[in-house]
């Protein structure tokens, strides 16, 4: 896996860049330019900059408000930055905004789907949507993939909050998408399945080469599955880097004291966040 | 991919929800059935005592089923649409390729559905009931049907964007709005009785045409064309302003960064 070192641009802001793996001409699933987003007073995304390339797992890391979420709607068209430029698959997302998404999905734990239908319903209306060719086969396919056969015609309410979650993301998949957002991908699952269903995404990245951009606060599951992490502070993106490059940095055993510093804009060697 | 295969699958949905429960098929059908037993006796009361209700007996049913018919069409377009707050789902909805206008037309597909489900089985009610059959106005039944639906996705949508905009604290003015302008529409009684200024704001209402259509239906047997092509032409503007405040307050939603907050 190749990196390209985090560059950084006077006042410590990392600066535009391919991250995660290479890919041939540097081309970019996912590439921002000025990105920003104002609510009246309060600049909750500050002008950012990132490409992230085909294959590759992206966090995004940050403290409550630091602007995840805001940046991950607007990847999702959910808000509408006041500034800035979203590029995906390569083309301009404010144009081709529909087109790019049947290519796009997203799952959190804090979106939900209608609980009062069954699994097999939802995923049937979520694939009639993505206008999935032969639906059938890909819910079982997912099914089996994510270990959901046993309560397919259950509905959702009845279930747990760990299956809940794995049905979540037999929606996310449902297209067979090339960009996956997801916002706390193993909330409320046990350890072992946690762990089951990062082995699934690493497998469904390196088989279709999509690219992944996590929203998470758990950082052995960052360390595990990224190539490459944005540390978010205040709206702004105050380092980058692979979990590797970030902890010699930083001098930390863990990316959990490296976002620790951060969040707290602790002064680092050379230089202050 | 289509758009009718992306508005089927937001039908789909709904017919899941509504097909599988029992109780929600009851609610649908239960207010309606309500309303017609209620004022079905009320008019059977009242035509041994008025000579103008004498002269037709279906007018106040008429006018009931008439009125049911926009409540349920613009209710069920709004509530189709909370559903998705309620369960979180709309983001979910609003990344995918389905685009805002096909969101709409399926809300208004589904309001058709639900207010079918709810209204029909009540009209052959109140013809073993009351003797009365709405089916007797005959043609006009379809186009005070179109006309009174389309009012009633008009104010559906400006009070869907209403919520999606504000959340659902704004949820109340689905009944409060309709019920507000229910005075002003001259279901049970000509709009000749209301003050002349109120008389002003009637005119510009779809429905009051309908209404006083189907009085001269019941009560002198002819069909007026002109008040079925008042209230058409009225209805495309009120249709276009639903239409054009629902994505407008959508827009302000975006901007404002608040639809991943909805429901929560």
């Amino acid at each position: 896996m190749d990196v390209v070192t985090a560059n950084q641009a006077p006042g410590g802001v990392a600066t535009n860049q391919i991250i995660g793996r290479s890919a041939p001409g540097g081309e970019a699933n996912i590439r921002v330019q000025g990105l920003t987003k104002r609510f009246g007073e309060i600049l909750a995304v500050d002008n950012i900059n990132f490409s992230i390339a085909p294959g590759s797992f992206t966090a995004l890391l940050g403290g409550n408000g630091a602007g995840k979420t805001t940046t991950i709607g607007m990847l999702l068209n959910l808000i509408q930055p006041t500034a800035g430029r979203i590029e995906i698959l390569g083309q301009d997302f404010a144009h081709n905004t529909k087109s790019l998404l049947a290519r796009m999905n997203f799952q959190s734990p804090y979106v939900d789907l209608p609980r009062r239908l069954t699994v097999r319903q939802n995923l049937a209306v979520y694939a009639r949507l993505y206008g999935v060719a032969d639906a059938k086969a890909r819910i079982a396919d997912l099914a089996r993939g994510l270990d959901l056969e046993a309560f397919l015609d259950r509905p959702l309410g009845k279930l747990s909050a760990g299956q809940r979650t794995r049905v979540g993301l037999a929606k996310a998949f449902i297209n067979r998408p090339d960009v996956v957002l997801l916002d706390e991908p193993t909330a409320s699952l046990d350890p072992d399945t946690a762990d089951w269903v990062r082995h699934y995404l690493a497998r469904y990245a390196r088989e279709t080469n999509a690219t992944f951009l996590i929203a998470s606060h758990n950082m052995p599951e960052v360390e595990r599955l990224c190539d490459q992490v944005l540390m978010m502070r205040a709206g702004r993106i105050v380092d980058r880097g692979s979990p590797r490059e970030l902890l010699a940095k930083y001098r930390r055993n863990t990316l959990e004291d490296v976002f620790l510093d951060i969040a707290r804009a602790r002064a680092r060697e050379g230089g202050t966040p | 991919m289509n758009s009718v295969q992306r508005i089927s699958a937001v039908v789909l949905r709904h017919w899941y929800l509504i097909s599988h429960s029992l109780p929600r098929i009851l609610e649908l059908g239960y207010w309606p059935l309500v309303q017609i037993v209620l004022w079905g006796f009320i008019q059977q009361f009242i035509m041994t005592q008025s000579s103008y209700f004498a002269m037709a007996g279906g007018l106040l049913l008429g006018a009931v089923m008439l009125w049911d018919l926009l409540f349920r069409s613009q209710i069920s377009l709004a509530i189709s649409f909370f559903e998705e707050i309620y369960s979180r789902n709309l983001s979910h909805l609003l990344i995918s390729p389905l685009r805002m206008w096909e969101y709409v037309v399926a809300l208004m597909t589904v309001s058709i559905m639900r207010t079918l489900i709810g209204l029909v089985p009540v009209t052959f009610l109140a013809i073993w009931f009351f003797g009365f059959s709405i089916y007797s106005l005959g043609l006009s039944l379809a186009l005070f049907f179109v006309s009174l639906v389309t009012f009633g996705w008009s104010v559906g949508l400006a009070v869907a964007g209403l919520v999606l905009r504000f959340g659902l604290g704004a949820e109340s003015l689905t009944w409060a709005l309709i019920f507000a302008l229910a005075p002003l529409c001259g279901i049970y009684y000509p709009v000749t009785i209301l003050p002349n200024w109120l008389q002003g704001l009637s005119a510009i209402l779809p429905p009051s045409y309908i209404f006083e259509g189907m009085r001269t239906i019941l009560l002198e047997q002819t069909v007026r064309l002109d008040l079925l092509a008042m209230a058409g032409v009225l209805n495309v503007v009120w249709l276009s302003a639903g239409i054009a405040v629902f994505f407008a307050l959508y827009r302000s939603a975006r901007i404002r960064g608040v639809i991943m907050q909805l429901g929560e």
